[in-house]
Formats: C-alpha cells, sequence, structure tokens
C-alpha cells in the first residue's frame, strides 16, 4: 500500500449530524469520542466541519426538511468520502418510517457506505462501521481519480471540438 | 555560497520533519495529559497526506494564491532564520505570512471564516508590538540586528534579556493558537466558531496551511534558542522546554475572551520587555 492509502486509512476524520435523532444515538456517538473509547488513537478526529470530513455519522430519520440540509453538508464534503447511517432510524426509518413527515433512511438522500444497526448501537458498534466505511475508501479514491480524468478529457475534446 | 545552499536546502526539508514530529509528540502528550493513549507520534503525516490526496474544492481563485503565500513567506523567514541574516525582516516576512492567511481567510464568505480573521488580526495586534521590543532588546545587546552577531556576542542573551525572554514565551502561546488563546482557529472543530479562520479551507489547501504551521513551529521555538546561542544546543532545549510548557498551559487553560488576552499581552508583554528595556538603558 503507498502513503496515501495508509494515510487515508489512518486519518479518518469524521463529522457528525444529527437528523432529527431522538439523541440517543448522539449520545453514543458522543461516548465513542470519550478517552473510554479514545477515538483519537486510530486518528479519528471530530472536526464538526464538512469542508474537512472525510465520513459523515447520521443519525436519526430523514424528513423532508432536513433532506435537503443534509444533501447540502454532503455535497460540501470533498471526495473520497463516506457515509455511515445509525441506528434503526438512519437506516430505515425506524419506528418512524411510516409517518406523513419521514422520508426514510438516509440512503434515500445521500449514498449509504456502511449501516450500523441498533436502538441505539454500542460505542463498539459505531467504531466498527467506521472501520466498514473505510475498507471502501481505496475504491472511492480510485473512482475519483477516474472522475477527474474523464472530466480532462472532456475538456480537452471539448476545447479541440471549437478549434 | 554552496555552502550557504546546501544549508538551505537541508533546513527546508528537515523543517518540517520537525515540526510534524513535534506537533504529533504535542498530541500524543496531550492525550496523555488527559487519561488517553492518543494517536501514533507520526499522526500528523497521516493527516497531511490524508489531505493531499483529497478532492481540490475552492470557493475562489485567489484562495489558492494566498495558502501559498501563506507557505513561501514562512519559508523565506525560516531561510532568513538559519542563514543568520537580519532578524528585523524575519519579523517582518513572518507577519506578511500571517497576513496572507488572514486574506484568504477574508477572500470567502462565510461567517466563520471572517470572524476567526478578526481574531487573528487582533491576536497579531497583541503580539507584534512584543516581538518588535524583542528585537530591540536584541539590537541594545549586540548593537546589530543581525542574527549573526548573536553567535558571536560573548554571553548568552538570556543573561541580560531575561524579561524580554518571558515575554516571547507568553507570546508563543498567541502565535502558536494554543489555550488559553485558542480563538482564532479553536483547536476542535465542534465549537462556537468551527474552525474559525481555516473553515473555507479544504483538502491541499488545509495541508499547505498545516505545513506551514510546522515551519512556523520550528522558526519560533529556533528564535528562543537564540536566547542561549553559546552553545546551541542548550539553547535548543531551553526551547524544547518552552514548547513543554506551552502544552501545560493549553491542556491548563480554557478559552480567553480576545478583550482579555488583548489588556494581558500589553500589560504583561510589553511591561516586562520594557521595563527589560528600560534597564539596559539605564546600564549603559
Amino acid at each position: 500500500m503507498g502513503i496515501m492509502s495508509t494515510s487515508r486509512i489512518k486519518s479518518p476524520w469524521v463529522i457528525h449530524v444529527n437528523c432529527s435523532a431522538c439523541n440517543g444515538c448522539d449520545i453514543e456517538v458522543v461516548a465513542a469520542l470519550t478517552p473510554v473509547f479514545d477515538l483519537e488513537r486510530f486518528g479519528i478526529v471530530n472536526v464538526g466541519n464538512p469542508k474537512h470530513a472525510d465520513v459523515m455519522l447520521v443519525t436519526g430519520t430523514i424528513n423532508h426538511r432536513n433532506a435537503r440540509v443534509l444533501k447540502n453538508l454532503y455535497d460540501q464534503m470533498p471526495e473520497p468520502k463516506a457515509v455511515v447511517a445509525i441506528g434503526a432510524c438512519g437506516g430505515t426509518g425506524g419506528i418512524f418510517a411510516e409517518c406523513y413527515n419521514v422520508v426514510g433512511g438516509v440512503d434515500k438522500v445521500v449514498p449509504v457506505d456502511a449501516y450500523v444497526p441498533g436502538c441505539p448501537p454500542r460505542p463498539e458498534a459505531l467504531i466498527d462501521g467506521v472501520v466498514a466505511a473505510l475498507g471502501k475508501m481505496e475504491e472511492k479514491a480510485r473512482q475519483m481519480k477516474l472522475k477527474a480524468k474523464a472530466k480532462k478529457c472532456a475538456a480537452v475534446a471539448e476545447a479541440n471540438a471549437k478549434v | 555560497m554552496i555552502n550557504n545552499i546546501l544549508i538551505v536546502v537541508v533546513a527546508i526539508i528537515v523543517a518540517p520533519v520537525i515540526g510534524g514530529l513535534l506537533n504529533g509528540i504535542d498530541r500524543k502528550l496531550t492525550a496523555r495529559f488527559q487519561n488517553r493513549f492518543g494517536p501514533p507520534i507520526i499522526q500528523p503525516f497521516y493527516d497531511f497526506f490524508k489531505l493531499m490526496g483529497k478532492e481540490n474544492i475552492s470557493v475562489n481563485q485567489t484562495q489558492m494564491v494566498y495558502v501559498w503565500a501563506h507557505l513561501l513567506f514562512a519559508i523565506a523567514s525560516l531561510v532568513l532564520l538559519v542563514l543568520q541574516q537580519d532578524l528585523l525582516v524575519l519579523f517582518f516576512v513572518l507577519a506578511f505570512s500571517t497576513i496572507a492567511l488572514i486574506m484568504g481567510a477574508m477572500s470567502v464568505r462565510s461567517p466563520y471564516s471572517k470572524v476567526g480573521a478578526q481574531r487573528e488580526i487582533i491576536q497579531m495586534l497583541a503580539y507584534e508590538p512584543v516581538l518588535l521590543l524583542m528585537v530591540i532588546g536584541i539590537y541594545m545587546v549586540t548593537k546589530s540586528f543581525m542574527i549573526e552577531s548573536v553567535f558571536t556576542h560573548g554571553t548568552p542573551l538570556l543573561y541580560s534579556l531575561p524579561l524580554v525572554f518571558f515575554a516571547l514565551l507568553y507570546v508563543l502561546t498567541i502565535k502558536l493558537r494554543k489555550s488559553p488563546f485558542d480563538f482564532s482557529t479553536s483547536h476542535h472543530g465542534h465549537q462556537e466558531l468551527i474552525k474559525g479562520l481555516t473553515t473555507e479551507f479544504s483538502g491541499s489547501q488545509l495541508a499547505l496551511i498545516e505545513l506551514t504551521h510546522w515551519y512556523d513551529l520550528v522558526i519560533l521555538l529556533g528564535l528562543i534558542a537564540l536566547f542561549f546561542a553559546q552553545p546551541l544546543w542548550i539553547g535548543i532545549l531551553i526551547a524544547l522546554g518552552a514548547y513543554f510548557l506551552e502544552l501545560v498551559v493549553d491542556n491548563m487553560c480554557a478559552r480567553m475572551s480576545w478583550q482579555w488576552m488583548l489588556k494581558a499581552t500589553y500589560l504583561v508583554g510589553i511591561g516586562t520587555a520594557g521595563i527589560n528595556i528600560i534597564w539596559l538603558y539605564l546600564k549603559a
């Protein structure tokens, strides 16, 4: 493994997004960041800024109000990025799935890389979820490069067509 | 001439490695202070390379220019330091470096970034007079602004400028943006200011800002080492001790308000440095 791919796995910065969660999962997320579990020893830092983040932890159901906010935050994160849907609500909408205001799970709005089930999940399960999402980082980085290359080729082709 | 070029090249390559390692030790020690295990010492390098490999999103076209200016001015002042050039010029170039970052933060429309930039300006307002007084103090002792003359001077500067040294230690906390003066870019992002000054920088821009921070760290510790230049290794030990002190203070303190910082720095920083200079003046 090259230094870039090692670094990508060794330094995942997370952003925690609460989409109308009951606060149960959020407390578990915060618990995972306390000295007991000490996520910083894996290089995980809670950055609170989508522009610096690599992994997004989303808790709670998505409703018509916050879907727009979640999409906006996701779009602000630079590639390669991963999303972890936390809890029963994050996965499918949970017990709120049938409510008139609820869209459903996180995957209705943004692509999800790992689901962490539980109501709420334990911090260990959360860490497991982030690790699972990191496993997909390498593939994402490769796709990002391909996309950039395709974009460049398209730009060159367009310039040539003009000439 | 060849010798000088060699020194410059080695300094430019080695300085960020030292700065990054010191940063890693900082994170490890801070974790141990808080009863945590902490990240590996090379964690800052992981962060750096990860950021380098990320997608480039810039808010506007000028942003990257400011980031490069921030880095290149810091490298220029490091070159001035290792070639033992003019101390005054070194500080002006270092100030340009910070101003470039402030301009970069001001060039976007995010309120967090703007507030961070305003606070950074206030920080500069607080520490620049103290740094200037330090240069004046060194001039009064060695009769020259050149760093070269510090090395050729008979006795260590610390003996004649103890209070200026204290003021510099005080200023170091502001310059490194550590608690209680970390209000232009809070160390932890999930606070009232998000990441302040660096909120709108992402990917390789953030990596370059981090790199500049390592250069800054080495320059500042080098300046502290100047106070005990004969022999230099004692000076370097003193600089490392000062850095450790910085970590302890960082972990002890909560963030203060900028009004408090301005008052305290003008009183303590300029006060002690001024007393030292008046004392030198009366002695001469």
